[in-house]
C-alpha cells in the first residue's frame, strides 16, 4: 500500500512484543529509566510516529484512489493502532509487576493484526 | 469499612487483571468500530447479525469499564457481562456453523470467534475466573 511502511511497522511492533515478552518471562516490571524499559520505550515512540505517518499517507492515498475501497473500515484500521499504542503505554505504566510489560505485549500484537487487515482492505480482498 | 473495598477494586485491575482489561479494551474497540461501520453503512443487508454485533460491542465495553472500576457493584456487572458474553459466543458460534445462512456477514462471535484467533471464546472464561479469584480473596 504505502510502499514498505506497513512491513517496517509490523517488524518494529513484533520486536517490541518480543522484548516485552522477555521482560514478562524475566519477571521485570516497567521502570522508567531502566535499561530494559528504555530498550522497548524508544522503539515504541518510533512505532507511534510511524503509525501516525501511515495514517496520514493512507488518508491521502485513499482519497486519490481510483477504485472502490471500504473507506470507513480502512480509516478505522488506519487510526486504530494510532490510538491503541499510547493507551496501552499509559495502562502498562500504572502496573508495578511483570503484567506491565504484559500489557505492552498485548498492545503490540494487536498492531500487526490491524496492519494486516489494513493491507488486505487496500488490496481489495477483505 | 471503605478501605478493604478500595483494596479489592485495586486488586481487580492489578496483575493479571490489568492484562485482562487490556485485552478486553482492544475487543471493546474492535467490536464497537466494526458494529458502527456495519450499522452505519449497510444495516439493511443483515439487520440481525449487525444488531448482534452491536450487542457484543456493548457487552465488551461494559465488561472493560466494570473490570477497570473493580468495586463490588462493578464486579457484579463484570460477572454478568462475562457470563452473557460466554453464552453469546457459544450460541452465535454454534448457530453460525449450523445455519451459516443466518450470518451473511461475520460478527465478533461467528465461528466461536475464529476471526479473532478464538480469543472471544477464551476471554469470558478468564474474566469469570479472575472475578471469582478476587472475590474469594475478600473472605
Amino acid at each position: 500500500m504505502i510502499a514498505v511502511l506497513p512491513t517496517v511497522l509490523t517488524v518494529i511492533a513484533l520486536l517490541i512484543a518480543a522484548g516485552a515478552l522477555a521482560m514478562v518471562i524475566a519477571d521485570r516490571p516497567l521502570a522508567l529509566g531502566s535499561t530494559p524499559t528504555t530498550a522497548i520505550g524508544v522503539p515504541l515512540v518510533l512505532l507511534e510516529i510511524g503509525l501516525v505517518v501511515q495514517a496520514v499517507v493512507g488518508l491521502v492515498r485513499m482519497s486519490g484512489a481510483d477504485r472502490e475501497i471500504d473507506e470507513l473500515t480502512f480509516v478505522g484500521y488506519l487510526f486504530g493502532p494510532v490510538v491503541v499504542v499510547p493507551v496501552a503505554v499509559v495502562w502498562a505504566l500504572a502496573e508495578r509487576t511483570r503484567f506491565g510489560p504484559g500489557v505492552l505485549l498485548v498492545g503490540c500484537l494487536s498492531v500487526p493484526a490491524m496492519i494486516l487487515r489494513l493491507t488486505q482492505i487496500w488490496a481489495g480482498h477483505a | 469499612m471503605p478501605e478493604p473495598t478500595t483494596d479489592l477494586a485495586e486488586a481487580t485491575r492489578s496483575g493479571p487483571g490489568r492484562l485482562l482489561i487490556a485485552v478486553y479494551g482492544i475487543f471493546a474497540l474492535a467490536a464497537t468500530a466494526r458494529s458502527a461501520v456495519q450499522i452505519g453503512t449497510r444495516f439493511s443487508d443483515a439487520p440481525l447479525p449487525y444488531l448482534l454485533s452491536a450487542f457484543a460491542a456493548v457487552v465488551y465495553v461494559l465488561a472493560t469499564v466494570a473490570l477497570a472500576r473493580g468495586d463490588g457493584t462493578s464486579r457484579r456487572v463484570a460477572l454478568v457481562s462475562c457470563a452473557v458474553e460466554l453464552v453469546g459466543v457459544l450460541v452465535v458460534g454454534t448457530v453460525s456453523l449450523v445455519v451459516p445462512d443466518a450470518f451473511p456477514d461475520a460478527t465478533v462471535w461467528s465461528g466461536f470467534g475464529q476471526g479473532y484467533g478464538f480469543i472471544p471464546l477464551v476471554l469470558p472464561v478468564l474474566g469469570l475466573l479472575w472475578i471469582r479469584r478476587v472475590n474469594s480473596s475478600a473472605r
